[in-house]
């Protein structure tokens, strides 16, 4: 049944109010020719109580695997009060917070998210969310070329960008004649090929708009940043860095890189408190230099004071946006991911600077032991041998969807079969552990591949009941 | 006082982190931070107390009567929330293989064929994120349309005066030009410049019906022929489909393509700014160009659609989908409401917009389209009122949270001088309408006798009249220690 309150003698005073003889009557501007008389298709509706045993249901089906895949989506721990606060109806149920007066809740966490993503990136500036991650970029790449004064339209990416992003992105510019240009990666590292950077630009100036520098990598490992950096401003380009946040705990914060530092900076929040859920709903973060904020996206808070004098919040440079500027906005980005933000601001509270750190170093630790053990297993070599952080790629002698296949029937989510997006890497495997794995899981999952490889070819039949499910 | 300002050297949430977590020494110097990041450091006590404190400075639903017009502010059931929520959802990696999640993609694929029943359309793709992000869709699949048969020189998307921002905006993404057509006096979109509007040139159109003017286009049958004839494609703006759900399908309106505002129609949360989903629906000839991925079922195995097998698909808008949480939510909703349930929201939410602007237009507010019905939503327009006390919309929403009831949308639709555009949805009882009513008419009266408590306005909330202007003037968006 619907959320409706209504008793009977309400609608009859509401009826006679309006002065219509039914409800049926508020709809006679529609053509009544156009009328569908409901929706049969659609099944009758069920109490709060069966739709809880059917979710239940379908949700044991699914069951629980032990995880070993990143690709971009990244399992950690998430405190507790994280998801508690966040799923407050304040928080909830609230809309964007164009009222300010009524919205100050919301509009301070946006100003305290954009001093941490600021500060955790090294930029100077931070708008309250995009979709996420690949769109995140995606607009980073519009941003760019709308920054750049000599009207250049195309913009170097390395292969080494995570290919969604590369895909979301294509999709977002594709009708605005901007080109995306790929640059090859090492054989040997899986690094961005630098001399393939140079000879793609050649002598003439000004061809492209800016450089995306991925890091990590997608294959985990760790780019050349400051050269990369410092190779784009030399070519007049904008350096946009695309990493993961949990990562820049550790890690040089793009602001930092090179002699001038990155000039964008995008990704994905989800390793900020926000659960795995299938692929969303994440949220993409953007920070960026101080001179390119009106070239921002999105919606931003700014701190100001009211008719007492009081510090308060506001969205601001409202200019920039669809409901002001309409075909001239910096995009047509309305509704962000502002819950997520609320998670990731309560998440980064908690842990606070060295426990971001302490999760990112445990999270590279159980890596590199993962990583360690599986290349005990005969049969299993490294493909790169760039340092990495906290995901890496191995090569197996035995088909990849046929080992992967025989870890899930043990409850092993195995990583992420590389063959898809790389044909040349169509026997290699993208692994990662995060610190929610133990020794024993690590273990477990070195075990199962030693087991599945020395069969050759795994398809064996009898595997024992899996271990987690 | 900010979280920073709680911070002190040395504190932790000690329960949140690994203790001594291991050195990365395989790592080179060159590539680590040497200063850490500003956040925080403080005890997980400190962080609930601080969060908990914001939150209760917030208007919400589940706090106050939230009337803003065209973002259907219904109540969010609790349920949705707490079945999206399930661990095992949760948990479920996005790259995980389709036989791990079967359970969650039947009900992302009934959720998907609810909605083509729903809205009368051939095909639905649920990828994109918000209802912006499903215009783009729209509009690229429009576009990709017109290139895949060459009919390369249509440059243009008719787009009418009254249209959300985001239309415009959408249009321009897909490297089309904007061509605005004025709304006659009834609020309907003017046909004769439509007429005048359309050509060779011509994309398409893109339409919200009802409009932001919350009333129905009558000529709809007549606007799509103009249309179609000329060779456009018509694209439906679902913000509104909460009004007809059950009553008018878009698709039976010979839409060719639309997008639907989940977070609004099927009452997942707003979040304070989002995530929204904004699937979008197809005719038949715009399937091939459908966004990716969305499920299929075969032979009960549910799988999501490669790019491999749709070639022409306008391609991947997300990493991984989409907003598969928010999905979740609006498929336990669907489920809850069923078929009946749905046609019941469009009849209470236009009986409640229809019953509270009765009201209004009772004790003096002037309706914008006052021999129009209104559809879930209706606008008053306070220029009278202006003219007389130099009381402006946005003056009376300020006093209006003085009241406890969160503003109606202000200065939106543009055309109408000093709107207040009021939606109140289904799940708001007449005792509330009432009060709001009663509220309405106190603060009209305070702006005849006294005008300066009105303009000075809010008086009762944790900030005073906020100064928008010094926000954009001196641009002060991140904390910096002293």
């Amino acid at each position: 049944m619907p959320f409706i309150p209504h008793t009977e003698a309400d609608v009859s005073a509401m009826l006679a109010s309006i002065g219509a003889p039914s409800t049926d009557a508020l709809f006679d501007e529609i053509p009544a020719d156009l009328n569908c008389g409901g929706l049969p298709g659609i099944p009758e509706g069920l109490s709060e109580m069966h739709v809880s045993r059917l979710m239940q249901g379908r949700a044991a089906q699914d069951g629980f695997y032990s995880n070993f895949i990143g690709a971009g989506a990244y399992e950690h721990h998430i405190p507790a009060a994280v998801w508690a606060i966040v799923t407050r109806g304040e928080f909830y149920s609230a809309y964007t917070p164009y009222q300010a007066e009524a919205s100050q809740g919301t509009l301070q966490l946006l100003y305290e998210y954009q001093t941490m993503m600021a500060s955790l990136t090294g930029l100077d500036v931070s708008n309250a969310s995009l979709y996420d991650g690949a769109s995140a970029l995606a607009e980073a790449v519009l941003m760019a070329v709308r920054a750049n004064k000599a009207g250049v339209r195309r913009v170097l990416v390395p292969a080494t960008v995570h290919p969604r992003y590369l895909a979301v992105t294509r999709t977002t510019v594709k009708n605005q004649d901007i080109e995306l240009v790929t640059v090859p990666f090492d054989k040997a590292t899986g690094l961005t090929d630098l001399a393939a950077l140079d000879a793609l630009v050649g002598a003439e100036a000004n061809q492209f708009a800016a450089l995306v520098i991925p890091q990590p990598n997608f294959f985990g490992a760790l780019e050349p940043v400051d050269a990369l950096t410092d190779w784009a401003h030399a070519h007049n380009m904008l350096a946009i860095a695309v990493v993961n946040p949990l990562a820049l705990a550790l890690l040089k914060p793009p602001g930092q890189w090179g002699e001038k530092g990155a000039d964008i900076c995008v990704g994905d929040g989800q390793p900020l408190g926000v659960p795995m859920s299938s692929g969303g709903p994440y949220f993409g973060f953007m920070t960026a230099r101080q001179t390119l904020v009106r070239q921002m996206p999105g919606r931003i808070v700014g701190r100001t004071v009211d008719l007492d004098g009081k510090p308060g919040f506001a969205l601001t440079l409202q200019a920039r946006e669809q409901h002001i500027r309409r075909s001239k906005a910096t995009s047509n980005i309305c509704t962000n991911q502002g819950l997520l933000v609320t998670a990731a601001t309560i998440h980064m509270s908690l842990l606070g600077p060295e426990g971001l750190k302490n999760v990112a170093l445990e999270s590279h630790a159980k890596t590199r032991a993962l990583v360690e053990k599986l290349l005990t297993v005969p049969g299993v070599e490294k493909v790169f041998n760039a340092p990495y952080f906290h995901e890496a790629v191995i090569r197996v002698d035995t088909p990849v969807d046929d080992v992967l296949r025989a870890l899930r029937a043990q409850g092993i989510l195995g990583g992420y079969a590389l063959g898809g997006d790389y044909p040349e890497l169509a026997d290699c495997i993208l692994v990662c552990a995060t610190e929610t794995k133990t020794d024993d899981d690590l273990d477990q999952y070195r075990q199962q591949l030693q087991r599945i490889l020395s069969r050759r070819g795994g398809r064996e039949p009898g595997v024992p009941p899996c271990a987690y499910k | 006082m900010l979280i920073f300002e709680h911070a002190h050297p040395g504190r932790r949430a000690h329960a949140q982190a690994p203790y001594n977590a291991p050195l990365a020494d395989d790592l080179p110097a060159d590539m680590l931070r040497q200063t850490p990041p500003l956040l925080p450091e403080t005890s997980e006590l400190d962080v609930v107390r601080h969060y908990t404190g914001l939150s209760q400075k917030n208007f919400s639903i589940d706090t106050q009567f939230y009337p803003l017009g065209s973002c259907t502010m219904k109540y969010n059931p609790r349920a949705c929330n707490s079945l999206a929520m399930l661990p095992q959802f949760l948990n479920r990696h996005p790259l995980a293989a389709e036989e791990t999640g079967q359970g969650f993609l039947a009900s992302m694929y009934e959720l998907q064929e609810m909605l083509k029943e729903v809205t009368g359309m051939a095909a639905v793709s649920m990828a994109p994120m918000a209802g912006a992000h499903g215009e783009f869709a729209g509009v690229a699949m429009i576009r990709a349309y017109h290139d895949a048969r060459g009919d390369t020189a249509r440059r243009e998307i008719i787009v009418p005066d009254a249209a959300h921002g985001t239309n415009p905006a959408t249009a321009t993404m897909c490297g089309y030009v904007v061509k605005e057509i004025p709304t006659d006096r009834q609020g309907n979109v003017d046909l004769d410049a439509l007429k005048a509007a359309v050509g060779p040139q011509t994309a398409g159109l893109m339409l919200t019906n009802p409009s932001t003017l919350g009333v129905f286009e009558k000529t709809i049958v007549e606007i799509q022929k103009i249309v179609h004839e000329a060779g456009g494609l018509s694209y439906y703006d679902g913000a509104n489909l909460n009004a007809i759900l059950g009553r008018v399908r878009p698709g039976d309106m010979g839409f060719d393509v639309i997008h639907m505002n989940l977070h609004k129609t099927f009452s997942t949360p707003h979040g304070g700014g989002g995530p929204g989903a904004g699937p979008v629906g197809v005719s038949e000839r715009l399937q091939p160009f459908l966004p990716i991925p969305y499920v299929l079922s075969e032979r009960e195995f549910y799988r999501w659609a490669t790019e491999a097998e749709v070639p022409h698909s306008i391609g991947r808008m997300s990493a991984f989908g989409g907003n598969m949480g928010v999905l979740l939510r609006a498929y336990v909703y669907a489920r809850m409401l069923g078929g009946r349930g749905m046609q019941r929201v469009a009849e209470f939410a236009a009986l409640n917009a229809n019953y509270l602007a009765a009201e209004l237009k009772k004790v003096g507010f002037e309706l914008a389209f006052p021999e129009r019905r209104a559809s879930h939503e209706f606008i008053v327009t306070l220029k009278k009122l202006k003219d007389e006390t130099g009381i402006s919309a946005m003056d009376f929403a300020k006093r209006l949270l003085d009241y406890g009831f969160h503003a109606p949308t202000t200065y939106f639709p543009m055309l109408v001088p000093e709107c207040l555009l009021i939606e109140p949805t289904e799940t708001e009882s007449k005792e509330t309408l009432d009060a709001f009513a009663r509220a309405m008419l106190a603060v009209k009266r305070e702006a005849e006798s006294q005008p300066d408590l009105v303009k000075s306005a809010p008086h009762k909330l944790p900030s005073r009249r906020l100064d928008d202007g010094k926000a954009a003037r001196e641009l002060d968006l991140v904390w910096k220690p002293a």
